[in-house]
């Protein structure tokens, strides 16, 4: 099964101290529970559950995703360019989901 | 040749070589993509590559254009090379008329002739994941580049695909030229009425939270008018692409286009 | 005027009557329909119907924002919601949240969560954020059920709890519809 597709948006380059803008989209259904189908059947809970972003190694964003996040979820936040290295995004769910995405960013 | 048979010939004739007088068109000047009738909001999802839930499959073609298939072991790569650039276009100037098949073929039907010919796959239809992806990465290849249809050699098929859009079908004897033609900018169950030009397929609409084809489109359409689906594969659906591309013809395309 | 005079026939007719009438009951009691899980209405549909779910009773709503906030005081201020006032669709709606915080060690935001008051449940997204992130502001797309107001509430370093409500009408709903 290949990984789900996601588009990360991190800056390549920065200055030191400045505020970055980070977005993230992936593929997921997030099937939210409360839908039946046209016979009856209740379509179970599938959906991403947690959002973290590393940089670094160290936490600088998380969330907690309810089946009110659309499908295909997008998220977008900000955060302070300290240093050069690794922005890592770890999205985890229902059913053993995982996926996790990184990018370089050089700060001067 | 007696009269009568003179009288058909003529009557052929003309009907092939010009397609029906469309005394009720929009305009071209006046033709706008459901686009223009969208908010801010869903425009900018539309407008921004990182943002836009189409570019997932358009990814997910971009892999699988490069990925060996088992069977001959051939990539769409292979022969096509990079897809950025020698893709350029073809979404824009489909449904085509193939001289060696000697029919008229859309995108996915393309697609899926060269994947069951050249990599030995099995055929999907254009409803299954992996025809989707490819027909976003293809289609996203054309991307403001005007839809150019051949008028004359899909004449028999435009004017097809008319009649279709002109009849009235289903339990509310409504026609496709109902909404889209005499009332499009009204409301229908809150929302407006586009004119229903297809520039942006396969599209992703918020209401299916997934990107889908214009025949699954269509199939919504039919459900609504509550008119019976022609059945997969028919000639219908073809027909009807046919008509409403050349009928958006000149018009850019927006693949992977964003619509609720 | 006097009450005509009971008759044996009266009675007889009312006996037939009482007769028959306990006779359709029990026909009826066999024959209805049973609940059965398959047929069972949902509850988040029982006092509503598909296309305008049951609004969630203020309990429901408090119990989830008691989570958050332990009971603590909501002052209304500081944060900024930003939703689109009319959406075409409710499967995707984009939202974003703005709280004004210097964010340094000493004074940031904690985290933010919102809530809903017509989805099939109240939650929708809990965010934490901290110094590192610069701007206590972040976007994310969400699904909305219903016309409704959303609530937006921020936890800050200092223990403090504040809010912002936005309304939105929804044109198209989510969460429940399966086209």
């Amino acid at each position: 099964m290949t990984a789900p597709r996601a588009i990360v948006n991190v800056p390549a380059k920065a200055r030191k101290g400045e505020i970055i803008a980070i977005s993230a989209l992936i593929g997921h259904v997030m099937e939210n529970g409360f839908r039946y189908t046209t016979t009856g059947v209740l379509r179970p809970r599938d959906i991403i559950t947690s959002f973290v972003a590393l940089y670094n190694g160290e936490e600088i964003f998380s969330a907690q995703f309810f089946p009110a996040v659309a499908a295909n979820p997008f998220i977008s936040f900000h955060t302070v360019a300290t240093e050069s290295g690794t922005i890592q995004l770890r999205w985890t769910g229902d059913n053993g989901f995982a996926a996790t995405h990184r990018a370089k960013i050089a700060v001067e | 040749m007696n009269a009568a048979r003179l009288f058909v010939f003529i009557a052929a004739f003309l009907a092939v070589a010009n397609p029906p007088a469309r005394a009720d068109d929009i305009p071209l000047a006046e033709r706008r993509s459901g686009y223009d009738q969208m908010s801010a909001a869903l425009k900018a999802m539309q407008d921004d590559d990182t943002a836009n839930p189409g570019m997932l499959w358009v990814l997910e073609g971009e892999a699988l254009w490069s990925a060996k298939a088992t069977t001959a072991g051939k990539a769409c790569a292979d022969c096509h090379g990079d897809g950025t650039e020698s893709m350029k276009g073809v979404a824009a100037r489909h449904p085509a008329y193939d001289e060696k098949r000697g029919q008229v073929v859309n995108l996915a039907g393309r697609i899926e002739a060269c994947r069951v010919e050249r990599q030995g796959l099995a055929p999907l239809g254009p409803d299954a994941k992996e025809s989707l992806a490819l027909a976003a990465y293809v289609a996203r290849q054309s991307r403001n580049l005007p839809i150019t249809i051949d008028e004359k050699a899909l004449a028999t098929t435009i004017a097809a695909g008319r009649q279709l859009f002109i009849a009235r079908q289903g339990h509310l004897d409504l026609s496709c030229a109902h909404c889209h033609e005499a009332n499009w900018g009204r409301k229908l169950a809150g929302l407006p009425l586009s004119q229903g030009h297809t520039t942006g397929y396969p599209l992703y609409r918020l209401e299916w939270q997934s990107l889908g084809s214009l025949y699954r489109r269509l199939r919504a359409c039919l459900f609504g008018m509550r008119a019976a689906y022609y059945p997969p594969g028919a000639t219908e659906y073809l027909a009807l692409e046919t008509y409403l591309m050349w009928r958006a013809r000149g018009l850019p395309m927006e693949s992977p286009a964003v619509r609720p | 005027m006097t009450m005509a005079p009971r008759t044996e026939h009266d009675t007889a007719g009312r006996r037939a009557f009482l007769r028959f009438a306990t006779a359709f009951a029990a026909v009826v009691a066999v024959f209805a329909p049973r609940r059965s899980p398959a047929n069972e209405v949902p509850p988040q549909l029982q006092a509503g119907s598909r296309s305008s779910p049951r609004p969630l009773t203020p309990a429901e709503i408090q119990a989830a924002v008691h989570r958050v906030t332990g009971g603590a005081k909501v002052t209304p201020g500081r944060v900024k919601l930003d939703l689109p006032p009319i959406v075409e669709n409710g499967n995707s709606v984009h939202c974003t949240v703005t709280v004004q915080s210097p964010m340094t060690p000493a004074d940031y935001v904690k985290s933010v969560h919102i809530f809903t008051e017509r989805n099939p449940q109240p939650n929708v997204i809990g965010v934490r954020l901290g110094p590192r992130a610069g701007l206590a502001k972040f976007s994310a797309r969400i699904r909305l059920a219903d016309t409704q107001k959303v609530t937006a509430i921020a936890e800050m370093s200092d223990g403090t709890f504040w809010s912002d409500r936005a309304e939105i009408v929804v044109t198209g709903g989510a969460c429940l519809e399966d086209t």
